[in-house]
């Protein structure tokens, strides 16, 4: 009974804490984000010649990729990739990118 | 919430990675809760082994790579006109040990013992894995292509489909032409290594011998019924920009060639050239094929959308040219740097007892330059279908450019720039 009562402690605490950390770290996001980062840069540092995305304003992220989405902010190719995104992984990946602290 | 004995541990495995403090056997070996080998140090290869150590610090990571420096093939074309040169699409690993803590080895992998988890290095040494990830890009197929068996014949008839001497020296051949020459290209049956490439590459050729030598022609002989990729856009470049230059001639299977004279054999007709450039056909690099990794049509590796395990061999992953992909899943730089951070999240949540994510995407931009300066665009955006288990293009997102344009131009460098420091530093 003790011993069960123990684990059984350890479990609600082990299982708060790592659902609290799996959100912390956003690793949806992250996963997702990693599509963007071959051209806009590691976690969204861009060498330059494309758009830094790291550190900028959540809400900024998300209304840019709705309006590439819609066709009314102009772009090469962001009109064609921004369509690959749900409203939830946008929001996950600009999450991501605005939690990035700039260089 | 369902309590397991499984959270337990991996509860109490945290807590004494987190702290150090618990007492046992296990404290006095490394941190790392294991280890993972990287075969290949190109666009999949060394994206991975970044992303590994980024993702999961607690994770060895070792990366064996034959060759001194990265040379990348996208935008080596450009080497063909002359308005680029090997160096600067040259870049080093050394940040990769520096900035990132991979190990890094110059060896050639020689041989996959899947039992034992070893990977055995021409020096003779080996090395130890939990999991393994081969990117080994493609081996050109000499022995497809009768009279391209000897050294001399190869030396003399490039493929240039690795960047590297072979890219130097057809650019050599092409200065070492008089005016009035044909420079014929002949492109494999797909799928091959980068669909667009021979069609960029027929564009360089022209842009340089319109400038330059403006009495030659570019023959191009291909073995697909069609343009395999960005049809109506290099169509429109041939006919716009190198009228009279290109000729492009669909259906034109290569069955052997003659190195000495410069043909090229096909089905019906002997074509001859001044300088004749074969891409031949293509296969998951040979280590692939050694460890029983191919399990499609002799050619390429399956693998499994959601992680990139081999559906052939456990604990190994493949990436890059070498899979076996889904329909409309090109062989391209893009595309491998993004299986290799898809993969490495996977190895990462696999290698802590952790769900591996069950939505992964891919995204794909190949920027092909029609002119020196002008550029065109293929892009697209997949998601995982799990009822079929394999990656498909999301309606709605994919297309190319609406025309060339020097802004795409740009766009294309920064790619590059950007892309080399995504999986090199």
């Amino acid at each position: 009974m003790i011993r069960q009562g123990i684990i059984l402690a350890a479990t609600l605490l082990a299982g708060a804490s790592i659902s609290t950390l799996a959100a912390d770290k956003n690793i949806e996001g992250r996963n997702w984000a990693a599509t963007c980062t071959g051209c806009h840069g590691t976690n969204g540092h861009s060498e330059g010649g494309m758009p830094l995305l790291a550190g900028l304003d959540k809400a900024y992220i998300v209304n840019a990729m709705k309006e590439f989405k819609a066709g009314t902010k102009p772009a090469t190719v962001m009109h064609q990739h921004a369509k690959g995104y749900s409203d939830e992984q946008i929001d996950r990946i600009a999450e991501f990118f605005a939690a990035q602290p700039l260089k | 919430m369902a309590l397991t004995r499984r959270d337990f541990v991996k509860w109490l495995s945290a807590s004494a990675a987190l702290s150090g403090t618990i007492g046992c056997a296990t404290a006095k070996k490394s941190n790392a809760v294991g280890r993972v080998v990287v075969i290949g140090g190109g666009y999949a290869g060394a994206t991975a082994a970044k992303y590994v150590r980024m993702w999961g610090p607690d994770i060895e990571v070792t990366l064996v790579e034959r060759e001194a420096e990265f040379v990348s093939c996208p935008l080596s074309n450009r080497v063909l006109a002359g308005v680029m040169q090997l160096k600067d699409l040259t870049r080093n690993y050394g940040k990769l040990h520096a900035k990132y803590g991979v190990k890094l080895i110059r060896d050639e992998a020689t041989a996959i013992d899947p039992a034992a988890q070893e990977v055995r290095l021409a020096n003779g040494g080996t090395l130890k894995y939990d999991r393994l990830i081969v990117a080994p890009g493609v081996d050109i197929l000499y022995s497809e292509v009768p009279g391209l068996d000897s050294p001399q014949a190869q030396a003399r008839v490039l493929h240039a489909w690795k960047a590297g001497p072979q890219t130097v020296a057809l650019r050599k051949q092409l200065e070492a032409m008089a005016d009035g020459g044909i420079y014929a290209l002949t492109i494999p049956k797909a799928p091959y290594r980068c669909p667009p490439g021979p069609y960029e590459r027929a564009c360089q050729v022209a842009w340089y011998f319109k400038t330059h030598k403006p009495k030659s022609k570019v023959l191009i002989l291909d073995a697909n019924e069609d343009v395999v990729s960005k049809k109506g856009l290099f169509m429109k470049a041939w006919s716009d920009r190198y009228a009279g230059i290109v000729e492009y001639r669909p259906n034109s299977e290569l069955t052997g060639v003659d190195a000495a004279t410069m043909t090229a054999k096909l089905t019906f007709e002997d074509v001859a050239a001044d300088v004749l450039n074969v891409v031949p056909p293509q296969r998951a690099g040979k280590i692939a094929a050694d460890a029983g990794l191919i399990t499609a049509n002799k050619r390429w590796c399956g693998v499994d959308f959601l992680t990139y395990e081999s559906t052939a061999v456990k604990n190994v992953h493949v990436l890059g040219d070498a899979i076996m992909a889904a329909p409309q899943m090109p062989k391209s730089g893009h595309m491998a740097n993004q299986h290799a951070k898809v993969c490495a999240a996977a190895v990462v949540a696999l290698m802590h007892g952790e769900a591996v994510n069950s939505q992964p995407l891919l995204t794909n931009t190949c920027y092909s330059f029609v002119s020196d300066k002008e550029v065109i665009h293929v892009a697209s955006v997949h998601a995982y279908v799990p009822e079929k288990k394999t990656m498909e293009i999301i309606p709605g997102a994919s297309g190319v450019s609406a025309a060339a344009s020097e802004q795409e131009g740009q766009y294309a460098q920064a790619w590059g720039n950007n892309i080399w420091a995504d999986m090199l530093g």
